[in-house]
């Protein structure tokens, strides 16, 4: 018997559907300037366990925010019912929240009408998964395991979605937008080895399921019976992922005015901050783009401002920080909107080349549990995971017991002897599609480990 | 006090009874009138829309059976959250939200399938359960272990409310922000206090129950978090000092009273301030006397998640993890945990926390159950599903295999697994406070609240800092340090423990950011522990110059 019957398609409001409703919204508000955004989404997942489905699940979602301002009061309110009433009693209580609200004097008014162009995160592959197709990629994971004797657990998940924003002066801005992510631990029976792989796309067909369980498979099988090395500091080779888990920490620290106010890595003495100083070595380059095909994003922010590309570090110096509408007017800049993407720079080599470079080395599949330490110097900790293991004479000769390292992004791209091809990665802890990403395998000196973990 | 544990754990689960009882009684009105035709509120003219849930439930229900499902249960949330948040004297965010939805979780053949959508219509709730029945069937093509629910009684007209004394959603927004802003001045009024941020978050949670075997539950649920961050900024330096001491709890505003944020604002920005000239710690093996406010994360991390069943049969192994406490064949009743003073139970009950409910969300009304007795560990946190996998162990000590009532979904759009209750680390007979362990330590470092936090994925090696340190010498504090972090193997750190305090210096601490699952969610947890000693813990120095 068939299921797909009885399957709605992923579903998401079109821009006719959110003109309609943003105008409603706003014909009912009586503010000095309103701003109504609508997120619409449809996030379906399939989870496995012990090589079965354990849940699997399709949620839709549609959430209105109505921003109200009178004054330099404001307020804001979102509900999830949209009819009339729905509508109307949220811009309600938007407004009723804005007049009780004291006076913001950092208030800024509503932007006018913007250009935008077309946003590139959108894979029709994407938005036609259904149950039976995620099924289908998640038994090409858990059959070969199986057969293996492996156990394997993971996640996928798409993402279809619609995000758009309205306000009084007459702005309107839509994109529909989609997102994928499938990740993958296999571990060994006996539980004595474990690998981790995964991928993210906004495009689905650009991920192949069969070759990611493989490589998980791999890293399990060889990282059985790791050896206790000392803990210090060693060169380590950071495959695409552990590289991405750390890079993604110096663009969290990127804002402005916690720079500007003596309270982060990019500051200076006297209300100064980093930018045109170098802080790290000259080949990295870091810059967001919403445009670029691997690593897109929205192309507006959520003011309705048109998203752009932003270099935030070229060539080893600070060239930007995120400077939002208000710091931005008060410091004589222009405000960023740069989109939430980050790319890394990247060289020639693959990771067999760094690899094969190294004489006595560290080699780490990804990261787990990190935490900010010290926000003066980016200082995470957090430790190895699902494949870590000891390069000697340019070969990988063993695996390693995971370990605690206590270190900084900015003092590892210091430390950098080279980098590798770049690449999309799925860095987030908890498998979901996250920061778009691109960054490549990297090899540095001196990066400190503390403690030996006992976990497998 | 000749208060034992055990009496310590009931009475106070007798003031939650009594309170929810009176809660009821004066109002004249059962929890059930209030979800269904609850008092208007200014800031809620929603509600008044409310659909007929009982009849939408029995729709879903019958469509999931039609469809085939073997059992089904369907959750009807409505979530009402506001954030008012602050920095110096400028009201940065004043926001009210409200999310109304359903799930429906449909069980074919041994294999689960989910559905959930924001559309109360009567064709939406069965399009939905239809919805979760086809999952359930695509998701059965790969099944290995059929899904087998343990036996629960049928609650048929369940009611539930948080013990709360003010409905935070009745107190007028002028008033929230007046006194975050007051409280920010006095922070700013001491020498050194640049920056400080703060803020209240409230939570109004109503959530209607009902499964395919006739249990239906109503439950109004509320929890409040005050808090506050003061930065002192000195020569190209910075250190902040956050309010955690303050717990979120599963209360109304009268907790927001109780936080007294004006009163310990200035004590909190002096400290940030003392923090930048702080001795930088030398790194060594100390004696810790740790404060709760600081122990609950510790406990959280090392005791609460790795007794989670799912996860140590490998269930969360691709992100939450697997764990040390593990197979369970090997380790009940048997792996030795800590040192005799550790006893940790698992609880929905005390009164306030953020746990505490009626039902959990798959209508099991929830026990208190031992997990850890006298250092040795005992039993798992379960739900439904998972009970039967222990039915072996409870046939042995001749207990009924039933769920630990630990089923939780973070809203109606996410489906509901195992999440960890309360877990609390239960007081000492004998009446020992925070001065007393100092004064028996001889060399040893103090710490009060929690601050940067990690642990492994089967949570042997953690790290964990802290919002204020202090050198103790000879039974003294003799001062305060900084770059405080203690690394850890789980096992060794909890059988170093050597002096627990009594009921008297117990505190609940916790979070709303329990993180677990793909995708991840979300569950609200509080810990309570005495004050605490450990010996001779590792000690790292976290800070380096740039």
């Amino acid at each position: 018997m068939t299921t797909r019957s009885l399957l709605a398609p992923a579903r998401h409001l079109s821009r006719e559907e959110c003109e309609a409703i943003t105008k409603r919204a706003l014909s009912f508000a009586a503010a000095d300037e309103t701003r109504v955004v609508v997120n619409s989404t449809n996030v379906s997942n399939t989870r496995f366990a012990v090589n079965q489905i354990s849940t699997g699940g399709d949620a839709f979602d549609s959430v209105v925010t109505v921003i109200s301002r009178f004054g330099k009061r404001s307020g804001s309110s979102s509900t999830n019912q949209l009819d009339d009433d729905g509508l109307r009693a949220v811009v309600q209580t938007s407004e009723r929240v804005a007049k009780l609200s004291p006076e913001d004097p950092e208030a800024m008014p509503e932007l006018g009408p913007q250009t935008y162009r077309s946003g590139v995160n959108w894979s029709d592959a994407t938005a036609s998964l259904d149950p039976d197709a995620r099924a289908r990629a998640v038994k090409q994971i858990a059959e070969p395991a199986k057969t293996a004797g492996m156990v394997s657990t993971g996640f996928m998940e798409a993402i279809t979605g619609a995000q758009a924003i309205a306000n009084s002066n007459g702005l309107f801005a839509y994109n529909r937008s989609t997102a994928s992510v499938l990740t993958t631990t296999v571990r060994t029976n006996d539980g004595t080895g474990s690998g981790w792989a995964g991928a993210t796309h906004h495009d689905w067909s650009r991920i192949d399921p069969a070759s990611l369980g493989a490589r998980a498979t791999r890293k399990a099988r060889s990282s059985v019976n790791p050896v206790a090395i000392e803990p210090g500091r060693y060169t380590v080779v950071f495959e695409p992922t552990a590289a991405g888990n750390l890079v993604q920490f110096i663009a969290r620290a990127l804002n402005a005015r916690s720079a500007d106010e003596g309270r982060s890595f990019f500051s200076l003495p006297g209300g100064k901050n980093k930018i045109g100083q170098k802080v790290v070595d000259e080949r990295v380059t870091i810059v967001s783009d919403p445009y670029d095909p691997d690593v897109a994003a929205s192309p507006f922010s959520g003011e309705g401002m048109p998203t752009q590309r932003v270099a935030w570090i070229e060539n080893g110096v600070v060239k930007n920080l995120d400077y939002d509408r208000y710091w931005a007017q008060r410091q004589n800049r222009a405000p960023t909107a740069a989109g939430s993407s980050i790319r890394m720079s990247g060289g020639s080599a693959s990771l067999d080349d760094l690899i094969a470079g190294t004489r006595r080395g560290l080699l780490v599949t990804r990261f787990w549990y990190l935490r900010p330490v010290d926000q003066r110097t980016i200082l995470y900790t957090g430790l190895t995971r699902d494949g870590t293991y000891l390069i000697e004479n340019g070969k990988v000769t063993k695996p390693v017991k995971n370990l605690r390292f206590n270190d900084s992004p900015i003092f590892m791209l210091n430390a950098l002897e080279e980098l590798g091809v770049p690449e999309r990665v799925s860095a987030s802890e908890g498998g979901e599609p996250g920061q778009a990403i691109m960054v490549p395998p990297i090899k540095v000196r001196d990066f400190n480990f503390t403690s030996l973990s006992d976990a497998v | 006090m000749g208060q034992t544990r055990r009496e310590f754990i009931k009475s106070t689960t007798a003031a939650l009874s009594v309170a929810g009882f009176a809660a009821h009684s004066t109002t004249g009105r059962s929890a059930t009138d209030a979800l269904v035709s609850p008092p208007q509120s200014p800031y809620s003219p929603l509600v008044a829309a409310e659909p007929n849930v009982k009849e939408l439930a029995a729709v879903a229900l019958e469509a999931a059976k039609s469809a085939g499902a073997g059992y089904a249960d369907v959750r009807f949330v409505r979530n009402r959250n506001q954030n008012v948040s602050t920095r110096e004297q400028r009201v940065t965010n004043v926001a009210d939200n409200e999310t109304y939805g359903f799930g429906v979780r449909a069980l074919v053949d041994g294999a689960w399938g989910f559905a959930a959508s924001r559309e109360l219509t009567r064709d939406e709730v069965a399009r939905t359960a239809r919805q979760a029945v086809a999952q359930a069937r695509a998701n059965r093509s790969a099944l290995v272990r059929p899904v087998v629910l343990a036996p629960a009684p049928v609650v048929a007209n369940g009611t539930w409310k948080s013990p709360i004394e003010t409905d935070p959603f009745d107190v007028a927004i002028e008033e929230k922000a007046a006194l975050l802003l007051e409280a920010n001045k006095a922070a700013l009024a001491v020498k050194g206090a640049r920056f400080v941020n703060s803020s209240m978050f409230f939570l109004r949670e109503e959530k209607t129950f009902a499964s395919s075997e006739g249990s239906m539950t109503f439950q109004v649920i509320y929890r409040t978090q005050p808090s506050m961050t003061v930065t002192a900024v000195g020569s190209g330096d910075f250190a902040t000092r956050e309010s955690n001491e303050v717990a979120p709890r599963g209360l109304g505003y009268e907790h927001v009273r109780d936080a007294k944020l004006l009163e310990n604002a200035p004590k909190w920005a002096d400290e940030a301030v003392q923090k930048l000239n702080a001795r930088s710690v030398d790194v060594g093996r100390y004696d810790l006397v740790l404060h709760p406010s600081h122990l609950w994360l510790t406990i959280h991390e090392s005791v609460a998640h790795p007794t989670e069943l799912d996860r140590a049969m490998g269930y969360e192994a691709n992100y939450a993890g697997t764990s040390f406490v593990s197979p369970p064949e090997k380790v009940l009743g048997t792996l030795k945990y800590g040192s005799e003073l550790m006893n940790i139970r698992g609880d929905r009950t005390q009164p306030g926390s953020l746990s505490a409910c009626g039902w959990d969300d798959e209508g099991v009304k929830p026990e208190d159950f031992d997990i850890i007795r006298k250092g040795t560990f005992v039993d798992y946190q379960t739900t439904r599903e998972q009970a039967l996998w222990l039915d072996w162990y409870y046939k042995k000590l001749g207990r009924p295999t039933r769920s630990h009532g630990c089923s939780y979904a973070q809203t109606w759009a996410a489906v509901q697994f195992q999440r960890m209750p309360n877990v609390s680390l239960l007081p000492g007979a004998k009446d020992l406070g925070w001065d007393d362990l100092i004064a028996a330590t001889d060399r040893g470092i103090a710490i009060i609240g929690d601050g940067s936090f990690s642990i492994d994925q089967q949570r042997y090696n953690a790290q964990f800092g802290g919002q204020v340190f202090y050198e103790i010498k000879g039974g003294k504090i003799v001062g305060m340090l900084k770059d405080v972090a203690y690394q850890m193997r789980t096992p060794d750190f909890w059988a170093s423990l050597d002096m627990v305090g009594g009921a008297r210096s117990y505190f609940l601490g916790g979070a709303f950011g329990d993180a677990k699952g793909q995708p991840v969610q979300v569950n609200a947890i509080s810990h309570g522990a005495p004050v605490t000693r450990f010996r001779n813990i590792n000690v790292i120095n976290t800070g380096r110059s740039a």
